[in-house]
């Protein structure tokens, strides 16, 4: 009788394994299987109209003209900007909150509101970014303001990346530099810094591609969807890949969003190739510690 | 002649009293050994000597240590200065994640070294200090995560030898080790006595009856007894030790 009880038991343990085991995987199916038909969808779009003139033409008004190579340097002119000043000014404040800061209300109160920067919608930067840098500055509808937005905006999500990166560096670590004699800038960049560089790049890098498939702030700024000529210059105006694509989508006729998925298929050849990027970094160095 | 002199220190972590008048003097070139149960302020004082303490906000520490004569609590003392004369050596070996000659040349860079000859001389020389280099010699551009504890342990102290201290402190040093890397870094701090004042806490009762020529006895931040080893294991004066050493508590 007993046995029996004890059979019956373990009948009902194991099924209630296999319910949960299916659940669990149909929920990871059903966002595989999205991005899967996704990205189906759009290369059935937009694979026959990818040719070396899309990449090579500006906007036009024919579908089969448009290209997108205003976009693209758009987006580069932004992110050459946005790269450096983002990561100098994020790495730097990341170093002084984890290594200079002492713990007082002060530094709560700055490292409180970092975090909630990052949580901050992108709309609300790109009218930070419309008052401050298009109005007050006077920089217009540049390529100046549209990256010193993104700097805003991706800022607080480097510093965060980096401020882990930088407490996973063991205490004995620091510890056995300062024993030795060293100063606090010194432990710095021959202990800390070389260490918790594989992940202040791979934070740095994923919001990197946060800011190219950014498109509401920028939108706000004021970058232009219709340009026949590249920015020479800061000052210059300029479009970005999502807007670009965000404008082809929007147009009636049927062409454009073959053109529409053409761009996206460039975008997204663009933010995969940076994140595989981040993984690499990440898994080389992982295992080198 | 005494190089280390402690005259009624006293230091709290916060409110909390962590070691309680404590006087003492410790000889040069000689092994000193800091025994107690665990909390008793032997690590404590260890960090001290050479103001690791400093890096916890909330200690504060009256009394007077000196060493070589000056007292190092005073505010003119420079502290990165005071650490190239004391080694230290951790609870932990803590190598950095760098080739095993970045380590040991860490310390002579930090203070300006950047002649290639002498830095390789003082790797050489250093490794040979913690008796290590036989072991590596051909391998001195591979990580120093590739060596075993034990050997990761003796890096640890050629690193500190590298700065040429006179004092080196260590704590727990074989606590993380197996017995037989233990009995080669207790072999090699015996070497060392030769030209280094040694200060060496341990849980290990018999590795101070058998490594230390001094042993001081702690107890809740006190200092209970510190006398000749032979003396303290055999005939301590205090009951207080006689119950320590003899495993009544602790």
């Amino acid at each position: 009788m007993k046995q029996l009880d004890a059979e019956r038991q373990m009948r009902r343990r194991k099924r209630k394994n296999t319910i949960f085991h299916a659940l669990f995987l149909s929920s990871t199916l059903f966002g595989v299987i999205a991005l899967g038909m996704l990205l189906i969808q759009i290369l059935s779009d937009g694979l026959g109209w990818l040719n070396w003139e899309f990449l090579t033409n500006n906007a036009s008004r024919k579908a089969e003209k448009s290209g997108i190579k205003a976009a693209i340097a758009g987006t580069l002119w932004m992110m050459s900007i946005t790269a450096p000043l983002s990561f100098i000014i994020g790495v730097s404040t990341a170093i002084y909150l984890e290594e200079y800061a002492k713990k007082n209300w002060f530094n709560r109160f700055i490292q409180t509101n970092i975090a909630n920067l990052a949580g901050v919608p992108s709309i609300v930067y790109g009218l930070l970014g419309l008052t401050i840098f298009v109005r007050v500055f006077g920089f217009g509808k540049s390529v100046l303001a549209g990256s010193l937005t993104m700097t805003l905006l991706i800022l607080p999500i480097i510093i965060v990346a980096s401020q882990e990166a930088i407490k996973a560096i063991p205490v004995t670590q620091r510890n056995a530099s300062f024993a030795l004699g060293a100063n606090r800038w010194q432990t710095i960049i021959r202990v800390v810094l070389p260490s918790a560089l594989p992940g202040i790049m791979t934070g740095s890098i994923l919001s990197f591609s946060r800011a190219v498939g950014e498109t509401a702030p920028l939108i706000v700024v004021g970058a232009v969807a219709y340009i026949t000529t590249l920015p020479s210059g800061v000052f210059d105006k300029f479009t970005v890949m999502p807007i670009q694509i965000y404008t082809w989508a929007n147009l009636p006729q049927e062409e454009f969003h073959h053109v529409a998925a053409a761009g996206i298929i460039v975008l997204l050849f663009m933010l995969l190739s940076m994140n595989a990027i981040a993984i690499f970094l990440r898994n080389k160095y992982q295992k080198k510690n | 002649m005494s190089i280390v002199q402690i005259k009624d220190l006293d230091l709290y972590y916060g409110e909390f009293h962590a070691l309680k008048n404590v006087s003492m003097n410790i000889n040069e070139k000689s092994i000193t050994a800091f025994i107690g149960p665990s909390g008793c302020g032997k690590s404590t004082l260890l960090r001290t000597l050479n103001r690791m303490n400093d890096m916890i906000d909330s200690v504060k520490i009256s009394g007077a240590v000196s060493i070589n004569g000056t007292n190092i609590y005073n505010p003119t003392v420079n502290v990165e200065l005071l650490r190239k004369e004391i080694g230290m050596v951790f609870q932990q070996p803590n190598p950095f994640p760098k080739s095993i000659y970045e380590n040991v040349a860490y310390g002579p860079k930090i203070h300006g070294i950047r002649n290639k000859k002498e830095l390789d001389e003082i790797v050489e020389n250093s490794l040979r200090g913690a008796a290590l280099w036989d072991e590596v010699k051909d391998d001195l551009k591979k990580s120093a995560y590739g060596l075993s504890g034990g050997q990761q342990q003796r890096l640890c102290i050629a690193r500190a030898l590298a700065i040429n201290p006179r004092i080196l402190l260590m704590d727990e040093p074989t606590s993380a080790l197996d017995p037989i890397s233990t009995l080669k870094i207790e072999e090699l701090i015996q070497e060392l006595k030769e030209d280094y004042t040694i200060i060496i806490v341990t849980h290990n009762m018999q590795q101070a009856a058998r490594v230390s020529d001094q042993t001081a006895f702690f107890l809740n931040g006190e200092v209970i007894e510190f006398s000749d080893t032979s003396m303290l294991f055999s005939n301590p004066s205090e009951k207080k030790t006689e119950d320590y050493i003899t495993g009544r508590f602790g």
